[in-house]
């Protein structure tokens, strides 16, 4: 509790995962030795003036706090539940068209390829077909469609997981400089990304091409228009 | 009454549909809503029996309100005829065959067909769509050619 001085009884002023974060175990294993602990005794002989006060006494080396609660404070339970795999919907299988609500991609029908380590779904486009890329989304913000791609000749790299779509870190130029947008560099799409792209799009988009208004169906973008009744609606 | 005064009167009346036994209703509420039944017998002003041995309709009292009557009776029916009976004559009017080919059930069954589409299907309704209209528009352009 020394780093997550208490704001009321039992209560950190850092939660668990700040506390956490300043004991920095994460940085790996300590390999350094403590250094040798040297005994201290618990009390010393100290001489004290007064005649009445017996000349010497016995004083605690560690003082004791003066503070003890009144009442006992109770400790909360250690929860020892953890957070299991997000489970999917089961109308969303590898191979179904999803239809994407949210972000840049909204109104877009893509095909979904796997469920990421993460819980979030892999979808592609594909690329080539209406522009969507390999993506993640969650499936909160997703309509799935009955519609169902065969996807059994599509395979998906290693390197495509959740560690694929994190943002590389780019140095932080000053504020001032950033708003004039200065030392903007627009960076080139890394080449094994595309590679990997097209890898996993040309075996989708054979199987896509085998049935008929299939890949016209996955460029048009969906949308409701007037008189559709949604509540009603089937997909 | 008698059938002789009934087939009398219908002679005159502008009604060509009655509540009758033997007559073929379409169930419109309720778990067996969409099937064909036959009325068995005439309880009150509010119910009928009905049965549908081939169609999947249990039978049970059921109120006119949510029966439509059909042009199609079985005529040879007689009152109160049992399950057996029912099914054995509703096969030998052929009445499912009439059914089936006539406009209101492809009518209905057009409209479930519509309503069960997935989105797939309808984008391809749409395009079907789109492709007559060009070629209604086409022979439309050439006909009026034809004619100036």
């Amino acid at each position: 509790m020394a780093r997550s001085k208490e704001v009321a009884p039992n209560v950190g002023r850092l939660s668990r995962s700040q506390v956490a974060a300043k004991r920095g175990l994460f940085k790996g294993k300590k390999t350094s030795t403590a250094p040798a602990k040297t005994e201290s005794p618990a009390h010393t002989e100290k001489t004290v003036g007064g005649k009445a006060n017996g000349e010497k006494r016995l004083v605690p080396t560690n003082k004791a706090s003066k503070y003890y609660p009144a009442e006992d404070v109770k400790k909360p339970k250690v929860s020892r539940k953890s957070a299991g795999k997000t489970a999917l919907r089961s109308s969303i299988t590898p191979g179904t068209v999803l239809i994407l609500l949210a972000g840049r991609f909204a109104g877009k029908r893509v095909v979904f390829l796997k469920q990421l380590d993460s819980g979030l779904l892999l979808v592609s486009g594909p690329f080539k077909i209406n522009g969507v890329p390999l993506r993640r989304v969650s499936q909160a913000y997703v309509i799935a469609t009955s519609t169902k791609v065969d996807i059994a000749g599509v395979s998906i790299p290693e390197t495509v997981n959740d560690s694929y779509f994190a943002k590389s870190k780019a140095a932080k130029g000053s504020k001032e400089g950033e708003f004039f947008g200065e030392g903007k560099e627009k960076k080139a799409f890394p080449e094994e990304k595309k590679s990997e792209q097209k890898s996993v799009d040309a075996a989708l988009i054979a199987s896509i091409k085998k049935v008929d208004n299939l890949a016209k169906y996955l460029k048009a973008s969906w949308g409701l228009s007037k008189g559709d009744r949604f509540h009603e609606l089937k997909f | 009454m008698t059938t002789t005064t009934a087939t009398s009167e219908r002679l005159q009346s502008t009604f060509k549909r009655f509540v009758e036994v033997g007559r073929v209703v379409l169930v419109n509420d309720g778990p067996s809503a969409g099937n064909l039944a036959v009325i068995v017998e005439i309880i009150d002003h509010n119910r009928a029996l009905i049965d549908g041995p081939t169609t999947s309709v249990p039978r049970q009292s059921f109120p006119y309100r949510n029966l439509i009557l059909t042009p199609y009776t079985i005529a040879s029916l007689p009152r109160g005829a049992g399950n057996g009976a029912v099914k054995k004559a509703f096969e030998k009017a052929g009445v499912l065959e009439k059914w089936q080919s006539s406009g209101w059930a492809k009518k209905l069954a057009a409209r479930k067909q519509r309503k069960n589409a997935s989105d797939f299907d309808r984008f391809q309704i749409q395009l079907a769509k789109k492709s007559r209209r060009e070629e209604v528009r086409k022979a439309y352009v050439k006909e009026k050619k034809a004619s100036a």
